[in-house]
């Protein structure tokens, strides 16, 4: 039971990793693949960690369990932050947006 | 189960490959930026996918400094990028 639970789960999670490369391929400039590689990937990574840590669980090993779900509360805190702290840096490097941006709220800033 | 995960690991090693190739063709820094921070994240999935085979844990510890080490450098690129030292 746990099993098909785990396989699914981890299923779930690299179907949304290959779909976040994809974007990181696909899209044109800097911020689009940002967010899509970052919102996917990480939701992907932590269902994958959530699936072993209900494998271990299953089958009784709980430190492996516990340091599953450790690995998933690092990973859902710090790939956030690394993006936001990128898409910060690429905009103070200078990296222009494809077409128009809808919302620019530190060229705002920087007019005030 | 053996087979289910070697599967999934060749998913993740693709996944893994296309950041190799946008960290090759990336026009700008950033890009390559970006690509690096992914492929940690995707390499943290893939040790923690190694635990369903061998049935140590000791692959899940490598995932947590992974992933922590993995950070620290992203922040620290993205400093670079935007011009500053690291603790301002």
């Amino acid at each position: 039971m746990s099993d098909r639970a785990a396989v699914i789960l981890i299923s779930i999670g690299v179907l949304f990793d290959l779909l976040g490369c994809v974007g990181l391929i696909r899209l044109p400039d800097v911020y689009t693949r940002l967010q899509a590689a970052t919102k996917c990937v990480t939701l992907g990574t932590c269902f994958i960690l959530l699936g072993v840590a209900i494998w271990a669980f299953g089958v009784y090993r709980y430190p492996t369990g516990v340091k599953a779900l450790i690995c998933m509360a690092f990973v859902l805190v710090t790939s956030p932050t690394a993006a936001h702290a990128l898409a910060r840096g690429a905009y103070k490097a200078g990296v222009k947006m494809e077409g128009p941006p809808v919302c620019d709220e530190y060229a705002k800033e920087a007019e005030r | 189960m053996e087979t289910f995960v070697w599967v999934a690991m060749g998913a993740l090693m693709l996944c893994s490959f296309m950041c190799l190739v946008r960290i090759g063709r990336g026009p700008t820094a950033p890009d390559r930026t970006v690509a690096i921070d992914i492929l940690g994240v995707i390499l943290v999935g893939a040790c923690a996918l190694l635990v369903l085979i061998s049935w140590r844990d000791f692959q899940l510890s490598i995932a947590i400094a992974w992933a922590l080490l993995s950070f620290i450098g992203t922040i620290a690129l993205g400093k670079y990028l935007e011009g500053k030292a690291f603790d301002e």
